[in-house]
């Protein structure tokens, strides 16, 4: 493990109008580690994450990855980069079957070029081969195979889920985020997932930063948590320290002499 | 004969514009109602080619398909960014653009038209293009840049969350669809041997459109069967004179109430493509039993 963090947020501020949704946040996720990001409902979360992956522009602040500045680069570099996300409302390639979807994500592994594609030379068998390989095998480990034939669409709920994660695996990055993973799922799903994002980070060697509201997976898994409130930090610190924070307590159940 | 041949030519034609449109349109997700301009731009490059300079044919096609790919990129340039619509209509100004500049160019007989051009284009010649175009657009499309455009077809925000370079891919399915339809574009001036720029105009372009849509998007077999039954169906009734038009709405509308998703949309009419549709059917319907199954279980 480096000391370098594989993630960075210094003074990340984004104002939509005269709205400020996150204001000054700073805080590091650790090279190989599982972070949480919790808070309120409207606290900011969603937004760092659009801020993380250039989906949105930073009004102020920086963000690093690895050391280096990737503020405000277009997000398919970024993604490039090897920082990759799933969405809190699913967004998978619908249409496409569950293996074209893996498979699609892929590409970055191929370098033939769009004239080599035309002619179908030799590059291009080889490096296909080599894709469908590799996407069958990410479908083997995160056990989707006997689903590869289906439509995304008609996949249910959990499994959707899943593809969507496989599908951010297909691209090897180094950090992951993970939107709201574990929504609308019941507790007996929220315990494999807690269990498949730790297998995920031991055997892709990969860092996770997961905005959750299940607090029994965020305490379960993660190693450190950051709480936002209206856009601001409010604790930052180990699972422990962080539940028993007078603080994040009031932020989320209301002040004491409130009730 | 010459009859059947003629409608076969105009289909051949027609596709090797309507394939690259469905690169465009049925793979991409971006809808063009400005193809004729570019159909334009083939017809008029390869005109002054042949006509004018007396280069050969294979020249004047590769000409004619350079400057509508050309164009193309600068057009692209400047509309790709837009979102959904507006870059629809961007299109459509375009090709209305390209009509106009083109009436006010003597040079290439204005807005009377342009006659006696060499006949260069046959049967052999259009129907040997139709196969290597069907191959290249179907090489394209089964690989690592086909399926990126499909990516951004389905969703824009996550192929870029999946590292796709959405511009550039839109970018490269507007420049092929604009190539082909130079191709076209010079063929037809070869063959029928008298432009004029309403040739080319909205309606014409609308028509590749719909061909690409009624044969269904995201299918190249598809757009085949959508080119051979659009162009050919006005020819079959083209005894009840004005009524063939009202026919070929009907055909267009039907289409759309009973399968909007085209005849063949999404699925290709080849040994794996029926497999692979036959798998994904079987899937889900092992699954539903499957699923069922444990529902039951699930009560007792």
């Amino acid at each position: 493990m480096s000391d370098v963090p594989v993630l960075e947020l210094k003074g990340l501020t984004k104002r939509f109008g005269g709205l400020t949704a996150v204001n000054d946040v700073s805080f590091k996720v650790a090279e190989g580690g599982i972070s949480g990001l919790i808070g309120p409902n409207g606290a900011g979360k969603t937004t760092i994450f659009n801020l993380i992956t250039g989906v949105y522009k930073v009004s102020e602040g920086s963000v690093l990855f690895r050391g280096s500045p990737i503020t405000d680069l277009e997000p398919y570099k970024i993604a490039d980069g090897g920082v990759t996300r799933t969405f809190q409302n699913i967004r998978l390639f619908k249409n496409l079957s569950t293996r074209d979807n893996v498979l699609t994500a892929c590409h970055l592994s191929a370098h033939y070029n769009l004239a080599e594609s035309l002619l179908r030379l030799p590059r291009f068998r080889r490096e296909e081969k080599a894709l469908a390989e590799k996407a069958e095998g990410l479908l083997q480990i995160m056990g989707l195979t006997d689903r590869a034939d289906v439509v995304a669409n008609n996949l249910p709920y959990g499994l959707q889920r899943r593809l969507e994660i496989t599908r951010a695996l297909a691209l090897d990055p180094k950090l992951l985020l993970l939107d709201e993973p574990a929504a609308g799922m019941n507790p007996d799903e929220t315990e494999q997932l807690m269990r498949l994002i730790g297998e995920i980070r031991n055997r892709f060697e990969l860092s996770v930063l997961v905005i959750e509201h299940h607090m029994d997976l965020i305490m379960g898994v993660c190693e450190h948590i950051h709480v936002l409130n209206f856009g601001c930090t409010l604790a930052d610190g180990s699972p422990e320290s962080v539940a028993n924070d007078p603080k994040v307590v009031e932020a989320y159940l209301g002040a004491e002499d409130e009730r | 004969m010459d009859y059947i041949q003629g409608i076969a030519i105009l289909i051949g034609i027609n596709l090797i514009a309507v394939l690259g449109l469905s690169v465009l349109t049925g793979f991409t997700g971006l809808f063009s109602f400005g193809h004729g301009g570019f159909m334009a731009i083939g017809a008029y490059i390869s005109a002054i080619f042949t006509a004018r300079l007396h280069l050969p044919f294979a020249l004047a096609i590769v000409a004619g398909a350079a400057a509508a790919a050309g164009i193309s990129v600068l057009i692209g340039k400047l509309t790709l960014k837009l979102k959904g619509d507006y870059f629809c209509i961007a299109t459509m100004g375009f090709g209305e653009a390209v009509r106009v500049i083109l009436n006010n160019i003597p040079y290439v007989g204005g807005a009377r038209g342009w006659e006696s051009l060499p006949k260069l284009t046959n049967i052999w010649l259009v129907f040997a293009l139709d196969i290597v175009f069907v191959v290249i657009t179907w090489n394209l499309i089964n690989s690592r840049q086909g399926r990126n455009m499909v990516a951004v077809r389905e969703e824009e925000l996550a192929a870029q969350m999946a590292g796709v370079d959405v511009y550039r891919h839109k970018m490269i399915a507007l420049v092929v669809s604009a190539a082909f339809a130079g191709v076209a574009g010079a063929l037809m001036a070869q063959y029928i041997q008298f432009i004029r720029p309403t040739m080319f105009n909205m309606a014409k372009s609308t028509d590749l459109t719909i061909m690409v849509i009624f044969g269904g998007l995201g299918s190249i077999s598809g757009s085949v069967l959508g080119t051979i039954l659009l162009v050919a169906l006005p020819e079959l009734f083209r005894s009840f004179a004005q009524w063939r038009l009202v026919f070929y709405g009907l055909a267009v509308i039907l289409i759309m109430v009973g399968r909007p998703q085209g005849l063949i949309g999404g699925l290709e009419l080849t040994p794996s493509g029926i497999r692979k549709t036959i798998a994904a059917r079987r899937a889900r319907i092992a699954f539903a039993a499957a699923s069922k199954a444990a529902e039951r279980e699930g009560i007792e």
